[in-house]
């Protein structure tokens, strides 16, 4: 990997050159939680001052620029007892600025479902590859757990990374456009006080983290534990209201639906993201449901987070955000489910 | 100027504007392009269930389609929705595909009303397979209880038209009453097929009923083939497909022997939507068949 130092009134003429030619999204303040604290989202801007790339996180994940909340597979045309399908991809180029490791590590195991593997969308991969995406170092968030995960760094799926050293940002550089788009302002070579400090910074940010989670256990456990109370308990404070995978920056599971024009002229497939959790997720014709209740649902969600996706593809799909815990209105936090299982096997 | 971040067409790849093949898998392709296709024939099977034969219209897409017994594939009425269907016909009709489909949700609904010479859309195959290569030389039970005649019927047509390639064979086929059997118009022409044992059972006979009364694991009492040189092919609801594998069992069958096919709500049918997942697994792509041993190892499969 290759990498440079930039001043930072050369990062700020960088994002204005790309803001002349092309949408950039990141992290903007949009208001203040009941506690004081500021709310991030990732969203437009139409200048380098409405960035704020000291935020802790953002409520939503960057998930729906690659993913969108809904999105039409295809459309149809009717007319004298036929059809016409027609579909269409993405094609202008996007730069998201400012993204942390998880988020960045979130990208990557989507890239595993829906880039790479069986089946890969074009949908997916047209809106991955026009997306430019600048990463940045953070000190730990509040109640965060990747480190646990080993997604509190990344070294790839990026084109520019970088991490703040006071007045330059030391840039990790993981694709030839980043490259040639970061030489576009004034840039220079890694001398040895930048390597120092940037080991420092790395130092100081990596003894933030508060203890760490056992998840190596995970997969086996949930087997065992599969009819264990833990899920009675938590399954009893779900509200199956599916705003965790909303906020939750790999789930990716979708609904399709049909939609025709009042006048029968157009029609639309659209994929619409769902949740497990939601009660006719394993709802089949006839009426028959897979998974009727509460804590099924609840359940499988961990299922997939913690042993599907090991099993699928060697590393769990969580990467410790802690976004859904903090929008869960019940309360319901992965850790405490995780410490819960933990705890359960060592009463046995 | 010109942009910095220059655009990507996706659809400029190599390859993908290439002649749509749902098994070549690992292809990047137009996914969500859908053959279209008309429907050439209607043959009402009973109240609820009819047998339609989709003709894909464009020659070279329909030449190219291809699919093992077992699998499944996504049809869809543009403008009202798209679900999962296995393939009921014999995989050597190259002509038409035929799904035998009842009348059970928004989409069946819709489609129960179509006319023949309706265009329709057909993406796959998709799934996994009855593994037919690997049962040859050996002896094959084929098992079917209600709606699970439908996707026992591409295998039934596998080994009927290949029974040299199999020792002995059986066919058995249980269901609530007469009024509900399934292709009731069919069974002589596959009894007449020389070394095929045919016997269909039902749980509540009416006053023309000549057949055997009962339920479908009741038949296999009467097979007389070694059971650790068989393989048996199990289609029908959860209930009536353990029933039948634990009898099996007991009988001196190996579970890993005994083939399934699972029934989940599908909105992609490759690997995407998680809406067919059982416990980790994804139905459409590791299933819809599995042996025996695999579904119980599944949590929450039955």
């Amino acid at each position: 990997m290759l990498f440079r130092i930039i001043d930072k009134p050369d990062f700020r003429r960088l994002v204005d050159t790309i803001l002349e030619s092309n949408e950039v999204v990141g992290p903007k303040r949009i208001d203040t939680s009941q506690s004081g604290k500021p709310i991030h989202q990732y969203l437009p801007v139409k200048s380098f001052e409405e960035l704020d790339l000291g935020y802790e996180t953002t409520e939503f994940p960057a998930k729906t620029y690659f993913l969108p909340y809904k999105e039409n597979l295809s459309t149809f045309k009717f007319a004298e007892d036929d059809w016409v399908q027609s579909i269409s991809y993405r094609l202008q180029p996007r730069a998201i600025i400012g993204l942390h490791a998880c988020d960045i590590n979130a990208l990557l195991k989507l890239d595993k479902v829906m880039a790479g593997g069986f089946f890969p969308s074009p949908y997916y991969i047209s809106r991955r590859k026009n997306t430019f995406i600048v990463g940045i170092d953070h000190e730990p968030c509040e109640g965060a757990f990747c480190r646990s995960l080993g997604t509190d760094t990344v070294n790839r799926g990026f084109d520019l990374f970088l991490t703040d050293l006071g007045d330059r940002y030391f840039v990790a550089i993981d694709s030839e456009r980043g490259f040639a788009t970061l030489h576009t302002v004034r840039v220079r070579d890694v001398a040895g006080r930048d390597t120092q400090d940037y080991l420092e910074v790395r130092r100081r940010i990596a003894s933030g983290f508060g203890p760490s989670l056992d998840v190596r256990q995970l997969p086996r456990l949930l087997d065992i534990e599969f009819e264990s109370d833990v899920w009675k308990k938590w399954g009893a404070k779900c509200l199956s209201c599916g705003s965790c995978a909303m906020v939750c920056p790999t789930c990716y599971c979708y609904g399709v639906h049909e939609r025709m024009s009042m006048d029968f002229t157009k029609g639309a497939k659209t994929k619409q993201l769902y949740s497990c959790n939601l009660v006719d997720f394993a709802m089949v014709a006839g009426g028959h449901n897979f998974r009727p209740r509460r804590e099924t649902r609840l359940k499988y969600r961990y299922y997939h987070q913690h042993r599907g996706f090991v099993e699928q593809f060697d590393e769990p799909k969580c990467v410790g955000c802690g976004r859904c815990s903090r929008v869960c209105l019940a309360g319901i936090n992965p850790p405490d489910i995780i410490r819960d299982l933990l705890a359960e096997e060592e009463r046995v | 100027m010109t942009p910095l971040l220059h655009p990507y067409d996706v659809s400029k790849e190599n390859g993908i504007n290439g002649p749509l093949d749902f098994n070549l898998k690992a292809d990047l392709q137009h996914v969500d392009k859908t053959f279209k296709s008309e429907i050439s024939s209607v043959i009402r099977l009973t109240e609820k269930e009819k047998l339609y034969h989709i003709r894909i219209l464009d020659n070279v897409e329909r030449e190219r389609f291809s699919f093992q017994p077992g699998q499944f594939v996504m049809l869809e009425l543009p403008g009202f929705g798209e679900i999962p269907i296995s393939i009921s016909g014999s995989n050597s009709q190259k002509g038409f595909i035929e799904l035998c489909i009842r009348q059970a949700g928004t989409v069946t609904n819709v489609l129960h009303k179509a006319k023949p010479g309706a265009k329709v859309g057909i993406r796959g195959p998709f799934g996994t397979h009855f593994p037919m290569q690997r049962m040859k030389g050996h002896s094959i039970l084929l098992i079917a209880g209600g709606l699970g005649l439908a996707p026992l019927r591409a295998p039934i047509f596998y080994v009927t038209e290949n029974r040299s390639d199999f020792n002995q064979v059986y066919i058995f086929y249980g269901t609530t009453d007469p009024s509900t059997l399934l292709f009731d118009y069919q069974y002589e022409q596959w009894r007449r097929v020389d070394g095929v044992n045919l016997s269909i059972i039902v749980e509540k006979p009416d006053a023309n009923w000549r057949g055997p009364v009962g339920l479908v694991t009741s038949l296999l009492d009467q097979i007389d083939v070694l059971m650790d040189e068989t393989y048996a092919i199990v289609c029908g609801p959860p209930v009536m497909f353990k029933f039948v594998c634990n009898r099996l069992s007991q009988m001196g069958m190996p579970r890993d022997r005994m083939f399934v096919s699972l029934e989940r709500r599908m909105h992609c049918g490759m690997g995407k939507c998680c809406r067919c997942n059982v416990g980790s697994t994804y139905v459409c792509m590791d299933g819809p068949v599995f042996d025996f041993w695999t579904v119980m190892n599944l949590k929450e499969a039955i």
